[in-house]
């Protein structure tokens, strides 16, 4: 009985279960998403220059994306902690600008530095984690936010000398905003860039995004992103094979600590802008909300779901922008950010396999 | 002989080692305190009133996080919610131009409706989120805020007729950023108001702080106050002794959220005016961060915590910007220094508890 029927509702059934698998909350946001789509042709929004927004927003947030990766597939849940990556990442912009580097130098300088500083302080923050099993994501989520604030006493009061970095007047203590103008703007967006129907193609941006998606594919395939993924998938039987789980974890965080960092830098070179102070405080927010839009889970995500969360979300908030801006009001798009970012989390909080050690 | 040295290790003597240990972090706070008390030099009578007035203020804000903690679900950040139903009534009872003691009972009345309701739907979720409440807590706080911006911004105006001037932006689509209370500013403050150079003191909202401490004893001794403890010991246990479990939290969540919309209208009605877009925001990690300075942790509080915290953690508010001036010639470094603290506090709270349940 029950396979007769299954064969007579056989589509409308594979349908309902995709629909299952993909949560009435993403499918909510494909249909908003689709919705916007067509408000923008019909509103004659230029098509061409929203596309090219899209492809430069994904690059330039693509990598802040993937510091998701490593903490979440080791059973770490979204790294919340992220900021500390990110200011890592400022620090060594800061840096590079300080000591005068320019261009293409003064962007390799940055990279490097951020990834190292990423790296040790993402260390120090596992050390941290794996004291806390379990309450990761709320220790994560204070400990984030704790290093925003201490950061902007560091900002405030770091010796810092460049005239192009510090206020104009009383000449102590660096700017909320720091133009790269004369640094390194741009400098991967501009790299090979070219324009085919009337769309602007960042070529640099999108390359460096998808060499650091193949490298950080290559990892998760190696043997230490086996045991990783295997320690996130069953801790006890991890544990039980040997696998040194505290030691996993650390990697993870270290890998997103980095990964944090270098992200912000590929972020601020994008954007054209060093944002400091209080800036990094919900970063992390947008990061976690894109990768499960792009189908992870709490303890489960891929480069697949960070590559396609990355552009759905952004293309989502590129294209609401101006729609809601002309059909309702200013300050519109960026609500439905807040709720969009945050209702995806709370789904995915709900959902029964996010539990991760069931206490 | 051994009952005798039994009875003497049962009872030690006064240990200061003891002393330091059990409650680090209120003398910490106490020492930081006193510290940027001296360093802001700013005069006692004045530090007094300010005290006096935040005290009366955010109490009843801080006292509504104790029942979830004792039912076992952690420090609620989602009383962000019952904020926002209590910034609701007063919208609706300022636009019906209400005022003084007769517009604050009617806000009374409108929130309590609303915020039972968000708190059922909060202990809700935190039912499907069981060990992760905290975490919902601050997502869900987040997410509620944007639907709070949505309705402010667009469905008053929008979609809702909204017929006054004063209220909304000049396009006739959502609210100003500010909503004036003046009509009901004081209205519980000023029914009895004893003065004193610099120093008054709102008699009947300390009254409604001492009669909520009351009430909370009363209610941890009744059936359902077991219930409480009952679940925060063990729900396993709680469930085999027949206690609707899912239940009882709920109603830990509704009682919280009720008591921090009642809290937040408190603390409007002596602000005098409301941050359409920015009352609410801070009231969870500021209440939390207050209650976890007094001492409390993620799975015990009292009244005493929360009250030595709001004390504690208010005069810190008050004398770390100017501390910060003198200390650092930078303003803005106190500012930043108490919001680090706020945040400091809370995830060093979070990772001792997660530490020490480990050990178990």
């Amino acid at each position: 009985m029950a396979e007769q029927r299954l064969e007579e509702n056989g589509l409308v059934e594979r349908l309902k279960s995709a629909a299952a698998d993909l949560g009435v909350p993403r499918l909510i946001i494909f249909a908003f998403l689709a919705a916007m789509v067509v408000a923008a042709f019909l509103l004659e929004l230029p098509i061409d220059t929203l596309t090219g927004n899209v492809l430069t927003r994904f690059g330039m947030n693509g990598i802040l994306v993937l510091a998701m990766i490593p903490t979440m597939q080791v059973g770490m849940g979204p790294n919340f902690g992220l900021p500390l990556g990110i200011t890592c990442g400022l620090v060594a912009a800061t840096l590079s600008i300080e000591l005068g580097f320019a261009g293409l130098q003064g962007f390799l300088v940055a990279l490097s530095v951020a990834i190292a500083l990423g790296a040790a302080a993402g260390y120090a923050y596992g050390l941290l984690l794996n004291k806390v099993r379990g309450e990761e994501m709320t220790v994560g989520t204070y400990f984030g936010f704790s290093i925003v604030s201490l950061m902007s006493i560091f900002w405030a009061l770091a010796p810092y000398k460049s005239p192009e970095m510090i206020w104009p007047y009383g000449g102590s203590g660096l700017r909320v905003t720091i133009t790269l103008q004369n640094h390194f703007d741009k400098i991967l967006d501009h790299f090979l860039a070219f324009t085919v129907f009337g769309i602007d193609v960042p070529t640099g941006l999108l390359l460096f995004f998808f060499a650091a998606c193949f490298l950080l594919w290559l990892f998760m395939r190696s043997r230490h992103g086996i045991a990783m993924t295997a320690v996130g998938n069953n801790i006890r039987f991890a544990e039980s094979v040997g696998l040194n789980v505290n030691r996993y974890r650390l990697l993870a965080s270290t890998l997103s600590g980095a990964l944090g960092a270098a992200g912000i830098i590929i972020y601020a070179q994008s954007y054209g802008f060093l944002q400091l102070y209080q800036a990094p405080l919900f970063m992390a927010f947008f990061a976690v909300g894109s990768i499960l839009i792009g189908g992870a889970s709490i303890n489960h995500a891929t480069i697949k779901h960070a590559v396609i969360g990355t552009f759905l979300f952004q293309a989502l908030l590129v294209v609401s922008l101006p729609v809601a801006n002309l059909v309702v009001s200013e300050n519109l798009s960026e609500v439905i950010r807040i709720i969009i970012t945050n209702g995806i989390i709370l789904y995915a909080l709900s959902r029964r396999e996010s539990g991760g050690e069931t206490r | 002989m051994m009952e005798h040295k039994a009875v003497e290790e049962a009872k030690p003597a006064f240990s200061l080692g003891r002393l330091l240990k059990n409650h680090a972090v209120p003398i910490l706070f106490i020492i930081i305190c006193a510290l940027g008390s001296y360093y802001a030099r700013l005069p006692l009578q004045f530090l007094i009133a300010e005290i006096i007035t935040r005290m009366a203020r955010n109490s009843f804000l801080v006292i509504s996080l104790i029942i979830p903690i004792i039912a076992g679900m952690g420090l609620n950040f989602g009383i962000v919610l019952g904020a926002m139903a209590a910034q609701f009534a007063f919208i609706a009872t300022v636009f019906w131009q209400m005022q003084g003691l007769v517009g604050l009972s009617v806000t009374v009345l409108l929130t309590i409706p609303v915020a039972i309701v968000f708190g059922w739907l909060t202990g809700m979720l935190f039912n499907r989120t069981r060990g992760k409440e905290m975490i919902t807590g601050i997502i869900l706080s987040f997410f509620a805020n944007g639907l709070y911006q949505l309705i402010c911004l667009w469905v008053i105006g929008g979609l809702i007729p909204f017929p006054d001037e004063t209220m909304v932006l000049p396009s006739g689509v959502g609210l100003r950023n500010t909503v004036n209370l003046k009509a009901m500013h004081y209205a519980l403050d000023n029914i009895i108001k004893w003065r004193h150079g610099m120093i008054s003191i709102p008699v009947m909202t300390f009254a409604a702080v001492a009669l909520l401490c009351v009430g909370m004893v009363y209610l941890l001794k009744t059936k359902l106050g077991q219930d409480f403890r009952a679940v925060g010991q063990s729900q396993q246990i709680a469930r085999v002794a027949g206690i609707n479990v899912d239940k009882v939290r709920i109603l830990a969540i509704v009682f919280s959220t009720v008591l921090a919309a009642l809290g937040q209208i408190i603390f409007l009605q002596n602000l005098g005016i409301l941050t359409t877009y920015g009352s609410h925001v801070q009231v969870g990690t500021f209440a939390v961060a207050a209650i976890l300075i007094g001492g409390a942790s993620v799975s015990k509080a009292t009244i005493g915590q929360a009250l030595l915290g709001t004390f504690l953690f208010h005069t810190l508010f008050i004398v770390s910007p100017l501390a910060g001036k003198n200390l650092m010639g930078n303003p803005q470094v106190g500012e930043f220094f108490r919001v680090f603290v706020a945040y400091g506090v809370i995830g060093v709270a979070l990772a001792l508890h997660a530490w020490r349940g480990r050990g178990k």
